[in-house]
Parts: structure tokens; C-alpha cells; sequence
């Protein structure tokens, strides 16, 4: 990354909504947010349940689009990409980090690692090499050929976490990453975080737990679908 | 590297989750392979049958027209009460001399059968005795072995010859030397002048009767009608019955093929006029021929029925298998999607575990069709001809059969929302 990269912020929201319409009537769960990341930053984000928390992360890794307002993610516009443009985003640009790991069962931790380069545009020989490194980097080196059934939760997010990597995406959403783990287990798995931070990844976690954010350099508070610092 | 890179890295995932499903993956399958199988199968059998039954009619030559003697109904049914009486019916030889003259043949033959022991030393056999003109080996294409066919001067003195089918000839003569042997029939001797060459048509399913000429001894016309006479005397339930029957056949051959309609309405026209009793019938190989054809028409369109309906049963069973693995997937497709998959990579994914489910079902159902009709002919003798195009069609339409019954569940894979699919527990 260039010195000039740096300075467009990874993640920029103007005017943010996102109302979903039902039929018992509108339901905002973002109201016009704005919101300013910059690269390299950890971010917790917390609030209570049903505040507008996921709804957010999704925005912010293109699985959804907002109904109003202007997403710039590392500089580009994002509000508003056809379905194929932004499978292509969420490819290049975005890990994703999920609660309950989502692994695909019937493929092996190395082969969980690489499903993201299955989906690149374009040749990638380092991809697999780098597949490897990763996994030896959460300290799952020597299980490469292993299932998920076979490995304990905190191993799971491990793999889940080094998928998010293998692409060098520009930013990492983590949607409770440790809500399913006990604490020791949590908490290694947020080492590992911590670690990806110290090595200047930009990462937006959601969490209910008031340790991470101690880690993060920055925490944000949603309330009613507004964000309070 | 054939694929592009895109469909390969798509074919390598649904490799490895059918891999993984393979149990239900093969049972899957089985629908198609049984469907492939019988399809090949039953269109080999009926292409055998068929060819049989062409082969036969072709035995009895393509441009000739066969006019035999029947015995009237009415007729039957009252000799078997005045026993001992004499029936006259069939052919004259005056209808064959008037028959004859019509322009358009180009050669004839008039035949007498009668049935009768042949002896050879102390060996005997029954055996269909044909006694006819010299040109009637022509007329249905019969060839010889070994020896000489009777001719003209055999026919005009009543020579006492005897040519053989090759059946025949193997009863008689077991050791072989066969020809210029003597056989004996009633009284008579006759030297062997010919054998003919072997004229049996493999297998038993016959659609056409015709006699097996391979039984068939040969002897010239006036010499049967010397030793024989032209009565024949008929052991019928305990009593001796009389029947007066100068010719059995005639054996007209018409110039071109064209010429056959007209023809066969003038000696039907030439026939009516001399027998006032139905006591001849007039057969036409090319039309026997022609209705085979369409036979086999009708056979094939009622196989393709029923083909087309087990394949469609087999095109339900990838769906339905299709559809469980989507539902089953349903949070894998999310992630799959999360992480950067288009829409049409879902599709590529679902659509080619149905074609490769269906393409390994059509290349085991062609291994198996091809083997079982190779086993029925073992076990039955029936003739089964596996045409070239039958197993590439039938592989064709599997493949297709998974990718129109592995569209819909591809479709609704790739159209789930990747949020909601997340979500899915
Ligand atoms: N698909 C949807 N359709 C309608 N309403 C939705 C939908 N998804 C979320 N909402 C609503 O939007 C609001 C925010 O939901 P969201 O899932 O973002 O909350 P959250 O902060 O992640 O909560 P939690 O901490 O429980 O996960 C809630 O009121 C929720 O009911
Ligand atoms: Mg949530």
C-alpha cells in the first residue's frame, strides 16, 4: 500500500439509512449515519440488541445496499453497484468474520482457507502459498488436512480468521466473533485480532463484550439506529 | 487445459460435494443408468428383431411376387366329415402358363411341396421336398456349396438329381461326402448332384414364417410330378385324407420394382378370373418388407415412450436430490456468496453436480446397455444389433436431462438473498 492509499479513509458513510419496509409499517434501523474509518484502525462497535448493529456490517460489506446515502469504501462508490460488481468487492476488499465460523464442512481447514481465491477475477499463484502461511499463523499449520467437525470452536474461528485474510482485504468485519466461544478461548481468538491490528489490518468488530473494547484503538455506540461515539 | 478456469474451479466443487454425498449421489444415479440402460437395450432388441425379419423377406426376394395354393375354408370344414373324400384346390398349372404372359416379368417358376422321408443308408430325416423348374434357384437368390444345379435337360428327362440344403445335407451325411451320395425317397433313388450354402438367419424370434430352406431337397419339377403324382395324402386325426394339388407356388419376378403394384393387380385380376373359390393367396415381399418398416416405426416410437418417460424419472430424481442439497446448503451458499461468488458461480456449481450426477449415470447406463443386449443374445439366440447412434443419444439426452433438471434447483440456489442465507439455521 502507497502513502498516498493512506490517506483515503478504508471506510467513509454519508447519510447512511436503511429502512426496511414491512408490512406493519417502515423500520429504521439505520437512520442517516456518518461514519469515518480510517486505515489501520480497530473498531469496536457495540450497542444493544436489535439497535441496528448487523445491519450495519452488512452495509459496510456489501451484502446489503442502503436505502439512502453514499458509501465510499477505500475511495470508491459503493451505495449503489449491480449484484456482480459487488460479489466482486466483496471478493477483493472485504473479510468476513461470522459468529458461528461458518466453515463448509465437507472441504478440508486448507481448502476452507483458499474458497476465496476460488472467486478471483484473476490468476493468483502466491494465493495458495499464502493459504498455508496463514493457517500456520493461527497455529493450524499442522491440521491442514483436517474437517471442521474434527476441530474445537476456538480452532474453527482460527480457520475463519485466515479465510478473512487470504484475499488482503482492505477491511475486516467480525459480527461477534466470540460470542459462541468461552472466555479463554475469546480471548485468544481477540489476540489474534489484536495481532492482525498490530500488523496494520483495518478491522470493525461487533461485540457485547466490554474487553474488546479495550483493545480496539476506537469504540462506536449504536442506539436506534444512530451512532454514538 | 480445455475449460476456462471458471468453469473448471466450479466443476472441482461440485466434484468434491457429490464425493462427499456419495451414497445418495449413486442412488441418485441409478435412475439414469437404468434409463440410459433400457433405452439401448430395448432399441438394440427391436433393431434385431427387425433386421430378422428383413432378412427374411428379403430370402424370399425383393421383386418377386409369390402366388401359393391355400386351402378354401369352406372346404375344410366339410372333408373332415366326408372322410376319404378328394379335395381339388390351388394353383393350376394352366394359371401358370397364362401367368406367365404377362409383359412385365422377367422370370418365373412353378413349385410343388410335399413332405416325405429322406433316407440315406440307415439314416433318415423329414424333409421338405421341392420339386420345381431349374430357374427357381435364381429366383430366390440360393447359391451353392458344392456340386451343380439340376437344369434343363435334368428337368426335360426326369432325371432322378437331388440338390440339398446345407441342414439337410448335415443330417444326412454326418461324416460329409455328401455329394454325389445317393438318397433314397419312397422307392426312388437320386444321386446328389448339389449342396447348397448355409441360408439360416441367426436367432429364434421369426416374424415372417417361411420355411426353413435349409431342410429343403430340390429335385426337378417333372420328376417330382412322375414319382409323386399330384395327389397328396394327408394322415389327419386317425384318417387318410386325399388332397389333389397341382401346383403349390408360383414364383413370379418382376422386371423393376416399379413395375410391382400394376403387376400384382394383373395376376390378382388373371387369378380371379379362373378360381372362383378363394383357394390361392398372392404374397409381395417388398410390401411385407415395407410393412416391417413400418412396424419397426411404431416399435421404435412406442420404445422412445417409454424411454423418455424412465428418463424423465431419473430427471425428477436429480431434482429432487438437487433441490435437498440446496435446502442442506442453504448457509454454505450465503458464505460462499459473502466471500465473493457471482450469482452465476452458484449456478455453474449446483448445475454441474446435476450434469456430472447425470453424465456418470449416462456413461454407466451405456456400458450396461450395450452389455445386456450381448447377454440376451447369449441367453435366447436372439439377434440384438446396437447401433452406433443409440448409445451417443442416449448419453446426450442424459447429459441434458441434468442440465434441465439441474437448472431449477441451481437457479433458486443463486437467487437466494446471501444475508437470509446466512441467517438460515
Ligand atoms: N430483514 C429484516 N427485515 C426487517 N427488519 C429487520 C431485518 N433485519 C433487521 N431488521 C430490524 O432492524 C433492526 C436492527 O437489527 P440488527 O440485526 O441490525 O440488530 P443488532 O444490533 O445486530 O442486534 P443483535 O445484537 O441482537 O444482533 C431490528 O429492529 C430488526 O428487527
Ligand atoms: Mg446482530
Amino acid at each position: 500500500m502507497s502513502d498516498q492509499n493512506k490517506k483515503i479513509p478504508a471506510i467513509h458513510l454519508e447519510e447512511i439509512s436503511r429502512i426496511y419496509q414491512m408490512a406493519a409499517g417502515e423500520v429504521a434501523a439505520l437512520d442517516k449515519i456518518n461514519l469515518m474509518v480510517e486505515q489501520g484502525e480497530y473498531m469496536a462497535v457495540m450497542g444493544p440488541s436489535g439497535s441496528g448493529k448487523t445491519t450495519l456490517l452488512n452495509l459496510l460489506g456489501c451484502l446489503d445496499q442502503p436505502t439512502a446515502g453514499r458509501y465510499y469504501l477505500g475511495g470508491e462508490d459503493v451505495s449503489a453497484l449491480p449484484d456482480d460488481q459487488l460479489s466482486e468487492i466483496r471478493n477483493r476488499k472485504i473479510g468476513f468474520i461470522f459468529q458461528s465460523y461458518n466453515l463448509i464442512p465437507q472441504l478440508t481447514v486448507l481448502e476452507n482457507i483458499e474458497v476465496p481465491l476460488f472467486y478471483r477475477n484473476s490468476h493468483d499463484p502466491e494465493g495458495f502459498k499464502r493459504a498455508i502461511r496463514l493457517a500456520e499463523m493461527v497455529g493450524l499449520g499442522s491440521r491442514l488436512d483436517h474437517r471442521p467437525s474434527q476441530l474445537s470452536g476456538g480452532q474453527q474461528q482460527r480457520v475463519a480468521i485466515a479465510r478473512s485474510l487470504v484475499n488482503d482485504p482492505l477491511i475486516i468485519l467480525a459480527d461477534e466473533p466470540t460470542g459462541n466461544l468461552d472466555s479463554i478461548t475469546g480471548q485468544e481468538i481477540l489476540s489474534v485480532l489484536r495481532e492482525m491490528h498490530r500488523q496494520g489490518k483495518t478491522l470493525v468488530v461487533i461485540t457485547h463484550d466490554d474487553s474488546v473494547a479495550q483493545h480496539s484503538s476506537r469504540t462506536i455506540h449504536i442506539v436506534d439506529g444512530h451512532i454514538k461515539e | 487445459m480445455i475449460l476456462p478456469i471458471f468453469f473448471q474451479r466450479n466443476l472441482t466443487v461440485g466434484l468434491k460435494s457429490l464425493w462427499h454425498r456419495r451414497l445418495r449421489s449413486l442412488l441418485t444415479v441409478l435412475g439414469i443408468v437404468f434409463g440410459v440402460a433400457s433405452v439401448i437395450a430395448m432399441l438394440a432388441i427391436g433393431e434385431g428383431a427387425s433386421y430378422e425379419a428383413q432378412q427374411r423377406i428379403k430370402q424370399m426376394g425383393s421383386l418377386n411376387i409369390i402366388v401359393r395354393s391355400v386351402k378354401p375354408p369352406a372346404k375344410a370344414s366339410t372333408s373332415s366329415q366326408n372322410m376319404g373324400a378328394m379335395d381339388k384346390y390351388g394353383l393350376l398349372k394352366s394359371d401358370f402358363s397364362r401367368l406367365q404372359t404377362i409383359p412385365s416379368l422377367s422370370q418365373s417358376a412353378q413349385l410343388r411341396r410335399t413332405r416325405e422321408t429322406v433316407w440315406q443308408g440307415e439314416w433318415n430325416f423329414p424333409a421338405q421336398v421341392v420339386s420345381t423348374n431349374p430357374g427357381y434357384f435364381q429366383l430366390v437368390s440360393l447359391s451353392l456349396a458344392s456340386g451343380r444345379l439340376f437344369n434343363e435337360n435334368d428337368d426335360i428327362y426326369r432325371s432322378n438329381v437331388a440338390v440339398l440344403g446345407a441342414g439337410l445335407a448335415q443330417k444326412l451325411f454326418p461324416l460329409g461326402g455328401g455329394l454325389n451320395g445317393t438318397i433314397r425317397i419312397k422307392r426312388n433313388y437320386y444321386r446328389v448332384i448339389g449342396i447348397l450354402s448355409d441360408r439360416s438367419i441367426s436367432g429364434g424370434g421369426a416374424t415372417v414364417a417361411t420355411e426353413n430352406v435349409n431342410y429343403e431337397i430340390y429335385i426337378p419339377l417333372s420328376t417330382g410330378l412322375s414319382q409323386f403324382g399330384e395327389f397328396i395324402f394327408k394322415n389327419e386325426g386317425g384318417s387318410t385324407q386325399r388332397e389333389w394339388v397341382e401346383l403349390h407356388e408360383i414364383v413370379l419376378k418382376a422386371s423393376r420394382e416399379s413395375d410391382i403394384p400394376a403387376t400384382v393387380s394383373l395376376i390378382s385380376a388373371e387369378m380371379k378370373r379362373s378360381h372362383k373359390a378363394a383357394d390361392y393367396e398372392i404374397m409381395v415381399p417388398l410390401e411385407l418388407l415395407k410393412q416391417a418398416e413400418q412396424t419397426k416405426r411404431i416399435f421404435n416410437i412406442v420404445l422412445g415412450s417409454i424411454a423418455a418417460i424412465s428418463l424423465l424419472v431419473g430427471g425428477i430424481g436429480i431434482m429432487n436430490i438437487m433441490l435437498a442439497s440446496v435446502m442442506e446448503r442453504i448457509r454454505e451458499i450465503g458464505l460462499r456468496r459473502a466471500l465473493g461468488a457471482r450469482k452465476r458461480d452458484i449456478v455453474i456449481q449446483f448445475l454441474s453436480e446435476a450434469v456430472i450426477l447425470s453424465a456418470i449415470g449416462g456413461a454407466i447406463g451405456v456400458i450396461l446397455g450395450i452389455f445386456v443386449p450381448a447377454l440376451v443374445t447369449r441367453a435366447t439366440g436372439m439377434k440384438t444389433i446396437v447401433t452406433v447412434w443409440s448409445p451417443v443419444l442416449a448419453f446426450a439426452i442424459s447429459a441434458a436431462i441434468g442440465v434441465i433438471f439441474g437448472f431449477y434447483p441451481a437457479r433458486s440456489a443463486a437467487e437466494l438473498d446471501p444475508i437470509t442465507a446466512l441467517r438460515n439455521e
